[in-house]
């Protein structure tokens, strides 16, 4: 029977564990410590949260004025701006 | 009566599609440089507009407009030759985030101590973490978990090789994991267990100002 990997090596893979992108031998050996490793399975948890952390950050409003000139420079790109949107 | 829909490729359609796109240009290009975010997002509309012929699905202009802005930065960051800053991996490859928090116990009296660490946390502390990342790890990053970008395009797009982005996004992880837990030292997001608390009190983020 093939041995666990290491608490080391299972930590080294969680992100992309979670990311889906390990292939399919490397994902099931972390699979098969986390059944083994409550720490790691903390860990896994943890990890998951974090990453929630930085998707976050994809929700961020405009400043009023930066929007504005934003605006302004598209309005200017087109040449004109439009009253209907 | 139904909404507005502009002729494909038009002035007006490119209009419409800039002004619907800004706030996710802005809060990409503000992931990516927060100094410059403004600058990044009107190159970035300024090539869309020339560019504008090329796109042929309408449906798909928000991630083709976040694909120039990802270009922009990445010629950007040739261009001023920030020789990007390669991290010595030797004491940030290993790093537990996670373990760390055990080890140090940040919060003495707290039943879910990781939580608690990462609820210090908003927005903007978020951000100044990423901020404090080398480009070089910050782009990848930022592309994988704020977009949530697939590897392989952000491979494409970056001119880089797989292999290297994978190594940047491990590097670029633990990097996060570790100045995760610097900035809140410094920030004072996590009070010192009662020994060492002689500063409680002073506001470290009012110190460093």
């Amino acid at each position: 029977m093939k041995p666990l990997i290491s608490c080391r090596e299972a930590v080294r893979r969680l992100w992309r564990f979670l990311d889906e992108e390990l292939v399919a031998a490397e994902h099931h050996d972390v699979e098969e410590h986390l059944e083994y490793c409550v720490l790691c399975c903390g860990e896994l948890e943890f990890v998951r949260e974090l990453r929630g952390l930085l998707g976050s950050q994809h929700a961020v409003e405009v400043p009023g004025d930066v929007r504005v000139r934003l605006e302004h420079f598209v309005d200017d790109l087109v040449g004109g701006d439009r009253a209907d949107i | 009566m139904g909404a507005m829909v502009d002729a494909p490729g038009t002035p007006a359609a490119f209009q419409r599609l800039a002004r619907d796109q800004l706030p996710a240009l802005y809060a990409l290009a503000r992931s990516l440089d927060r100094q410059g975010a403004e600058d990044l997002v009107q190159e970035c509309l300024l090539r869309a507009f020339r560019a504008f012929d090329s796109l042929r699905d309408p449906d798909a202009g928000g991630g083709w407009m976040r694909m120039i802005l990802t270009n922009v930065w990445r010629d950007r960051v040739r261009k001023e030759a920030r020789a990007p800053r390669e991290v010595p991996v030797e004491n940030v490859d290993e790093f537990s985030l996670y373990r760390k928090l055990i080890d140090e116990d940040p919060f003495p009296y707290s039943d879910s101590l990781h939580l608690d660490f990462l609820g210090a946390f908003d927005r903007d502390d978020v951000h100044a973490v990423l901020r404090r990342l080398p480009v070089l790890y910050r782009t990848p990053l930022v592309l994988r978990y704020v977009e949530g970008m697939p590897t392989k395009q952000i491979a494409r797009i970056l001119e880089l090789p797989l292999g290297t982005v994978l190594s940047q996004l491990h590097r670029g992880r633990k990097l996060f994991e570790c100045e995760m837990w610097c900035y809140a030292e410094e920030a004072g997001l996590i009070t010192r267990p009662p020994a060492t608390s002689f500063d409680r009190g002073r506001d470290p983020r009012t110190e460093s100002a």
